[in-house]
């Protein structure tokens, strides 16, 4: 087994080329459990901790990007929590205090989890994933980088750099259930972006299907009832029948975390809810 | 009791909230738990467990394993020197599948290799081909006549019946109802550990581990050995919690069997996902009730059917289920009763000893029927609570008489008297709303509600069991030592004993000597326990040197020792103004005493369920109070009140701690905590998946210890371990129905339980 500390992302780049099969190590907090589990032997692991070009944070007035390594501490207040408010309530809902000081975003993408806290906001806010290889850089829709359960589109070569995602005018917010009141695992997650400036509504799911689902239905039938161009009340009806509509486009499962009827119902109920939260500020 | 019982400014002693001498070690990370052991040249040891929850081994091929470099050792059932099988009350359980597996996880064989990888390849290289059977994972279904038996013994552990009274009484008010418990585990956060050293030529072995119990650890490891007990030898390595689990062997058979096969000292420590298939859980259990009452809510009769699951093994199956079937009528009187309890074999994990053994199951039964009597008869579960309260003197349904203080109504009362908490406010901190981190739920989606349960827990061991307790006194220049066989595993005895020492004997320094089998058995670190014996054995050894001391300078001065009492740090004539300290009377003497400390006998029940089975007991009532998201399912407990019958308050700190951490596990298995079963197999083994309270899960505790010392205990003072984490569980579930109306008759209560 080797272990390569790259310090710059060319370094890093460079590794991977020479040995595309190595492991990347970020934050460890989904690597390091799988080892431990013995569900994977490392045989060459690059560690990107001391890539400071990961941590990066990019602000160009409408997009923000954040790199694949800024651990979600980073994320639950200050100016990502400001600019992408529903970014920093999903990274507050991550793990405990040492894994939000480990994980990352780029960890949510590498690993593909449909659980990963994160991914529902980067869904709702269309986000670009910037990958690097040594010899190439592309960005990828979250969309098309979300290719199944555990499984992205990210190729052996290549490095996740940094997402970038709009900066919105408008009502974003994410919820989550879990069975305990902080450091869970999600049973069912939701995030919507009200885009004011655009008059449309984006609607996010999580660990409710194979990958993070987008509601396009239920956001273009919400479109067609109310005027997202102004802030309004939604009244308890409507959220009602938007959380439905949205429930319906969810693919759950039962395991031993919940059943598929139960969070069915949690993201109708988590939709309507946020719904009727954008409405009221 | 003067010296116990007086004002005393003077420090740690009993009544005053000394200090742990492991606590800053424990918090710091310094303290040295059996996961820490380490010996020169010493080689690792590793287990290989069936993946199936019932199976014939067709054939067990070594050859593969045997290749790899580095691996020394690789012993299978056949290897077994001594007895095949061990367990706490019947030895049923195999050190090693032989021929077939009867649980998810059951050890088949074990690896000695000189690094833990290099275990891990010779487990994954060991090629074990099964025929696999069809698995019975249903208690009830497990006794159908048609069921074939999975072991030996058969699929019935124990039966016990209760016959008491009027078999054919009718109340005027009837209600009944199914209950289920689900599979809780002990989750102790310091993983099985153990280092074995074999003595040369393998004629005995010195190990360290982490137990409950070393001396019953000893009897079972030397019988498997083949060994005569004084040739194994055991000392208590560093224990993070036990709760129930470390009753019972995990790998200390195997640790020892690898030493002596090798003659190098082995390693072996389980991972979190080890330690789920390595040691016992709690009994899920399904309890048939009715209970009869008159129309006024006076309780009359009660009939119950109630099933545990002991899964694949007895371990102590039996016991518990004792206590299930004897506990069944609360803390109330009622004279009346007809109940059948049935512990069963299933290819479930095996279940043994979990705090409250066998009184978790019924308590949840018999207080959630208590809320429906008090809605039947229009009463508030106050009332209905305070009406039937067991007192002193009153008579169970197996026969035997209450002789312990029983303030059970006092307990209501003063739980009843603590201040409710504010209502939620409207712009309250998300974080402290249900849901948490996760912003689920606003005030207006939450629904308050609050609930009651009161308990009733035998102390000590029972059916004619004698858990006595050794402990040994050493006095010398000031300084005493006591040596015993006590195993602290969080508890705080170690705390305690010198507390009583000092109070007794006047003595600052207290040295405590290595905890192991060079002295008599000190009986289980459980069944709340420990404060009692081991505690009434150190108050008795240091009473005897005590009396020594006095002969001694009574012999010195020419003073009668009958005059002489401890005062402080000094020994003083009641009569006269001669005065002496401790230290100085102790210089150059010494005085060491051994004292066992017996329980009365009791009794095994006869085949009605009649009898003196238990030693004594101690009540507690909680009340709940509980936000609901009702439309999510979602639960946060925001205050417990509580009030506890402790006899008397010994060290208030460490009293608070054990009610404190009671309540964390009894919320627990009220709303979280799971070991949750597919067809026999374990799906969460871990605790990203077994969910344990969290500090933002944690309630506000409210507490009042209520002292009325108990005659019959030593220092007066029951056991609290288990009481606090026994009625707060129904009080929860009691709470969450009160929020949302719904019947709720299964723990834990989960999201889709309450909104779908």
């Amino acid at each position: 087994m080797s272990v390569v500390v790259p310090r710059t992302l060319t370094d890093a780049l460079s590794a991977m080329a020479a040995n595309p099969s190595a492991l990347l190590l970020q934050g460890g907090t989904d690597l390091m459990v799988e080892i431990n589990f013995n569900h994977r032997k490392p045989v060459d692991v690059i560690a990107l901790r001391r890539v400071a070009e990961l941590r990066a944070v990019k602000i160009d007035g409408k997009t923000i990007s954040i790199g694949a390594g800024l651990p979600y501490q980073e994320m639950e207040t200050g100016q990502i929590a400001q600019l992408v408010p529903a970014l920093g309530q999903a990274a507050r809902t991550v793990g405990s205090p040492q894994i939000r000081a480990a994980g990352s975003l780029g960890g949510n993408l590498g690993t593909c989890s449909p659980a990963g806290d994160g991914l529902p906001v980067l869904s709702a806010l269309d986000a670009m994933i910037n990958l690097r290889s040594a010899s190439a850089s592309r960005a990828v829709s979250i969309h098309e980088f979300m290719v199944g359960v555990k499984r992205n589109a990210k190729m052996p070569d290549e490095i996740i750099v940094s997402a970038t995602m709009p900066i919105v005018r408008g009502w974003q917010g994410y919820a989550k259930v879990g069975v305990r009141n902080a450091m869970v695992i999600s049973v069912a997650s939701c995030c919507l972006v009200v885009d004011r400036a655009a008059g449309t509504v984006a609607v996010a799911l999580g660990a409710v299907g194979p990958t993070v689902i987008r509601c396009r239905q239920a956001e273009q039938w919400l479109a067609t009832k109310v005027d997202l161009k102004q802030t309004a009340t939604i009244d308890a009806k409507l959220a009602a029948e938007f959380g439905q509509r949205v429930a319906t486009e969810a693919r759950p499962i039962d395991d031993h975390r919940s059943t598929a009827d139960y969070r069915r119902h949690a993201v109708a109920k988590l939709s309507g809810r946020l719904l009727q939260r954008s409405g009221a500020q | 009791m003067s010296q116990a019982t007086q004002t005393s400014t003077r420090r740690d002693v009993l009544g005053t909230s000394a200090l742990r001498p492991d606590g800053v070690a424990k918090v710091t990370g310094q303290f040295e738990f059996s996961s820490d052991l380490h010996a020169e040249h010493m080689l690792w040891g590793a287990t290989l467990r069936s993946p199936h929850p019932y199976a014939r081994i067709v054939n067990i091929d070594l050859s593969a394993a045997y290749k790899i470099s580095g691996v020394e050792a690789i012993i299978t059932a056949e290897d077994v020197p001594g007895k095949k099988t061990y367990g706490l009350i019947s030895s049923d359980q195999p050190v090693f599948a032989d021929q077939v597996v009867r649980y998810m996880g059951e050890p088949i064989a074990a690896v000695a290799a000189d690094h833990p990888e290099t275990c891990r390849r010779a487990l994954a290289a060991i090629k074990v081909d099964y025929e696999i059977l069809q698995p019975v994972t249903d208690a009830e279904v497990a006794l159908l006549p048609n069921t074939m038996p999975m072991h030996p013994d058969g699929n019935l552990i124990r039966h016990q019946r209760i016959i008491a009274g009027d078999q054919n009484l009718q109340g005027e008010v009837i209600v009944e109802g199914v209950y289920e418990i689900g599979m809780q585990d002990q989750a102790f956060l310091g993983l099985e550990a153990a280092l074995a050293l074999p003595d040369p030529g393998g004629a005995g072995v010195e190990m360290w581990v982490a137990t409950q119990w070393l001396h019953e650890d000893r009897k079972q490891i030397a019988a498997c050995l083949g060994l005569p007990e004084t040739k194994v030898r055991l000392t208590l390595g560093g224990v993070g919690g036990a709760f129930g689990a470390r009753e019972d062997i995990s790998l200390q058979v195997h640790c020892a069997l690898l030493a002596l096969r090798t003659s190098r000292p082995i390693k072996m420590q389980y991972g979190r996902e080890e330690s789920f298939f390595g040691h016992v859980h709690r009994h899920p259990a399904k309890i048939y009730i009715r209970h009869h009452a008159t129309r006024t809510g006076v309780l009359q009769r009660i009939e119950a059917k109630m099933y545990f699951d002991g899964g694949a093994y007895a371990s102590t199956s039996s016991a518990v289920l004792i206590n299930g079937v004897t506990h069944i009528q609360g803390p109330y009187k009622c004279a009346n009763a007809t109940v059948d309890g049935y512990a069963v074999r299933t290819n479930n994990p095996p279940c043994g000893a979990m705090r409250g053994f066998g009184v978790v199951q019924a308590c949840y039964a018999h207080e959630s029927q208590m809320d429906k009597l008090a809605a039947a008869c229009n009463l508030s579960p106050v009332e209905i609570r305070l009406i039937n309260a067991m007192q002193t003197g009153d008579k169970l349904i197996t026969g035997q008489v209450v002789e312990s203080v029983a303030p059970v109504a006092r307990c209501i009362r003063e739980t009843d008297a603590i201040a409710m908490p504010a209502p939620l406010a409207k712009n309250a901190d998300p974080l402290e709303l249900v849901g948490g981190t996760g912003l689920t739920s606003l005030p207006e989606n939450i629904v308050r509600g609050v609930g009651w349960g009161v308990s009733i827990k035998n102390l000590m061991y029972s059916e004619s069991f004698d858990d006595f307790a050794v402990a040994r006194c050493r006095l010398s220049d000031g300084v005493a030592t006591l040596k015993y066989a006590t195993v602290e595993v969080g508890q705080g005895f170690v705390v305690l004993a010198p507390q009583i020492a000092r109070t007794i004997l006047g003595v600052d320094e207290v040295v405590l000597d290595t905890v192991d089998t060079g002295i008599g058995s000190a009986g289980s670190t459980s069944a709340s326990r420990q404060t009692w014996m081991s505690g009434g054995a150190v108050d008795g050894a240091c009473r005897l040197v005590r009396q020594k001391l006095f002969e001694h300078v009574g012999a010195k001065f020419d003073i009668d020792p009958m005059r002489l009492v401890v005062e402080d740090t000094d020994i003083v004539d009641m009569i006269g103004d001669f005065r002496i300290s401790v230290v100085e009377a102790s210089t150059g003497v010494v005085i060491d005493e051994t004292f066992e400390h017996h329980h009365r006998p009791t009794e095994e029940l006869d085949a009605d369920g009649q009898g003196n089975c238990h030693v004594a007991f101690a009540f507690v009532a909680h009340r709940a109070v509980v936000d609901v998201d009702v439309e999510l399912g979602l639960v946060k407990v925001i205050q417990i009140a509580t009030a506890q019958d402790v006899g008397r308050v010994l060290n208030p700190v460490a009293a608070l701690g054990q009610i404190e951490g009671g309540i964390a596990q009894g919320l627990g298995l009220a709303i979280m905590e799971e070991i949750v079963l597919d067809n026999g197999k374990m799906r969460n083994p871990s605790f990203t998946d077994y969910l344990l309270p969290t500090a933002l899960d944690a309630p506000k505790v409210v507490a009042v210890m209520i002292e009325e010392p108990e005659p019959q205990a030593p220092l007066g003072a029951k056991g609290i371990g288990e009481p606090p984490c026994i009625s707060v569980t129904p009080a929860i579930a009691a709470a969450i129905r009160n929020a949302t109306g719904k019947e709720l008759p299964r723990v834990p209560i989960r999201p889709q339980d309450i909104c779908l």
